[in-house]
């Protein structure tokens, strides 16, 4: 199970990468690995505004549907309209070419409150247990 | 296995143990007192069966229906020409006692019945897309506009003040818990008013509603509706329409309707006292993952063979629980596939040709009608279909001139009382069914219930008639 030791995780699986200021969001490889075959995401319009773990939109697999929540309060900044056509690039690349969101943070105290990658790989240790 | 197995009265008592019930009656605590049946059935005990059934006949016969009057009574549901292979081929027992189609491997007949059903919708619509069909009209207009609060931001929808008055009260049920406001729009006579679509009324709503024909028969501008909705966060256009007037009118998906929905039973199945009845819901391909009930998709098997499924079920309640976009998890199968049958049987000049003469009759019908001294279109000015409203004189009731038509064999029509803006009139429903003769008798009665309830007095108008 690949979990970057640079990005920060909650415990709905999400990953945030903290780039120039901005939280870019997607979710974990354990995630996409759970959920199977991805088919749809449904994401927000930029400029929308979120409060920390507020749903932001949703994941389709051929099995289920889940929501994504939003690792920190702020501005939707950026969606990756890929997804639209290729929502399977989650399933092969969760980390890079399958993130989902560019948050602005307001709350920059907020991404004090997430996993760290250790704390992560325990947390899914336990759920997978 | 016994087909019926009966319960016991001690099976009851022990079932109503199990749940902590102490009488059956408290199962029906919902159901408001006054509209319970008390005590069962009124037949006496040690009643032979040939002697019960004869009673029940007699007591079935009191009943008023299409079947023993001749019905311009419309409304939303018409009687309209079914044909005998129509219910043939529904009564087979494949299609009548098939199972919800969940395992594709042995549902592939009630699965492309839904899938053709699915077909002749979007195409009737020209829409992209149907779902499987819904419990009737009503709760699929207010699943659209569920549908387009999740669609959009806003706190309103605004709704024609002509729609049918039971899709109304659905609406007020079922949007309740959602806190959106319906806003009535203006009216114009019997049509809305759509020129009150503005970009200000349009701010903050999720949908606007409008019914083609509408609740009197009156059609709509819904190209100038369509025109006034525009643009990437617009509300959602949501059309209710009879289904059988698209044989002649234009098409939801040709005047920018987001959704359309309507009953699909005047495509052909029996009004049988009001329901069952079946919804339709089609929708452009955007609103795709937000539609209610089931789709069925066509696919190819393991052997690459076509064949056919229930798709898209991530978005229904077996699977997203809570989250689902309805609490709808069936469909009204049997009654879709006789609207489909039908359907096919007319084909598309048979639909035309009946509305086409649907639409003369009425014509016709509403003509002599207005010769009747007092008696006149409602709204003169608005175009119609196949029902339309008339006013009657102000001292004749609706209800007496309905109760005395009645007695000559006929469901004349609804009472409209008041009507909007004022005065009383009927609603009068033809169908490709009736008559000419129909027609005729139907006039002449019309004629003598009318003067009867002017208490045979000669008005200055019958007066003005008999002296030409």
């Amino acid at each position: 199970m690949n979990i970057p030791q640079d990005l920060k995780y909650t415990k709905e699986h999400e990953w945030v990468l903290l780039d120039d200021g901005v939280a870019v969001v997607g979710i974990t490889d354990f995630a996409q690995s759970e959920l199977g075959d991805i088919v749809f995401v449904e994401l927000p319009s930029i400029g929308l505004n979120l409060k920390v773990m507020e749903p932001f939109g949703s994941v389709e697999s051929v099995k289920s549907v889940s929501d994504l929540y939003s690792p920190v309060s702020g501005v939707v900044a950026d969606v990756n309209t890929r997804l639209t056509a290729n929502p399977d690039l989650v399933n092969s690349d969760p980390f890079g070419e399958g993130w989902m969101v560019r948050i602005e943070p307001s709350e920059m105290s907020d991404l004090d409150q997430l996993l760290t990658a250790e704390e992560y790989a325990e947390y899914i240790g336990a759920e997978q247990a | 296995m016994s087909a019926f197995v009966q319960h016991t009265d001690a099976d009851r008592r022990a079932m109503l143990r199990t749940i902590g019930v102490s009488a059956l009656e408290e199962l029906f605590a919902d159901i408001p007192e006054s509209i319970r049946a008390k005590g069962g059935l009124p037949i006496e005990q040690g009643v032979t069966e040939p002697e019960t059934l004869g009673k029940l006949a007699k007591l079935a016969a009191k009943n008023v229906s299409a079947a023993s009057h001749v019905c311009f009574a419309g409304g939303g549901m018409y009687d309209v020409a079914v044909p005998a292979a129509t219910g043939a081929i529904a009564s087979r027992p494949e299609f009548s006692t098939s199972y919800t189609p969940y395992q594709a491997e042995v549902s592939q007949g009630t699965l492309q019945a839904i899938y053709e059903f699915q077909t002749i919708v979007a195409r009737l619509t020209a829409l992209d897309l149907s779902n499987a069909s819904m419990y009737d009209g009503g709760t699929a207009l207010a699943e659209a506009v569920i549908l387009a609060s999740g669609a959009r931001e806003g706190n309103r929808v605004l709704v024609t003040p002509h729609l049918n008055p039971h899709h109304r009260e659905i609406l007020n049920t079922m949007l309740e818990p959602t806190g959106l406001e319906i806003v009535e729009l203006p009216r114009s006579g019997l049509r809305t008013d759509v020129a009150a679509i503005t970009a200000d009324a349009q701010k903050g709503a999720v949908a606007v509603v409008l019914q083609q024909p509408n609740f009197y028969g009156a059609l709509e501008d819904m190209k100038a509706a369509g025109q006034a909705l525009q643009g990437a966060t617009k509300p959602l256009f949501i059309a209710s329409v009879d289904m059988s007037s698209l044989a002649m009118l234009e098409p939801p998906g040709a005047y920018g309707a987001d959704i359309a929905v309507g009953e699909a039973q005047p495509l052909g199945f029996p009004m049988s006292f009001g329901g069952p009845a079946a919804g339709v819901f089609a929708a452009k391909a955007e609103y795709l993952r937000r539609m209610p009930g089931r789709i069925a998709g066509m696919g190819k098997d393991v052997h690459g063979n076509r064949a056919f499924t229930l798709t898209f079920q991530t978005r229904e309640q077996h699977i997203r629980r809570s989250k689902a976009t309805s609490n709808i998890c069936t469909n009204q199968s049997l009654l879709a596939l006789m609207a489909t049958v039908t359907t096919a049987l007319l084909g598309e000049t048979g639909r035309r040709l009946a509305a086409k003469v649907s639409a003369e009759k009425a014509w016709s019908l509403s003509r002599r009608l207005t010769q009747i001294p007092g008696v006149e279109l409602a709204d003169p000015d608005a175009a119609f279909f196949r029902e339309f409203a008339i006013r009657l004189p102000r001292e004749v009731s609706p209800r007496a001139i309905l109760r005395k038509m009645r007695e000559r064999g006929f469901l004349a029509g609804i009472p409209l009382d008041p009507l909007p803006g004022g005065g009383r009139g009927l609603l009068i429903a033809v169908t490709e069914k009736r008559l000419w003769s129909e027609i005729e008798a139907y006039v002449t009665a019309f004629r003598a219930a009318v003067e009867a309830e002017r208490g045979g007095a000669r008005s200055p108008e019958t007066v003005s008639q008999a002296a030409r």
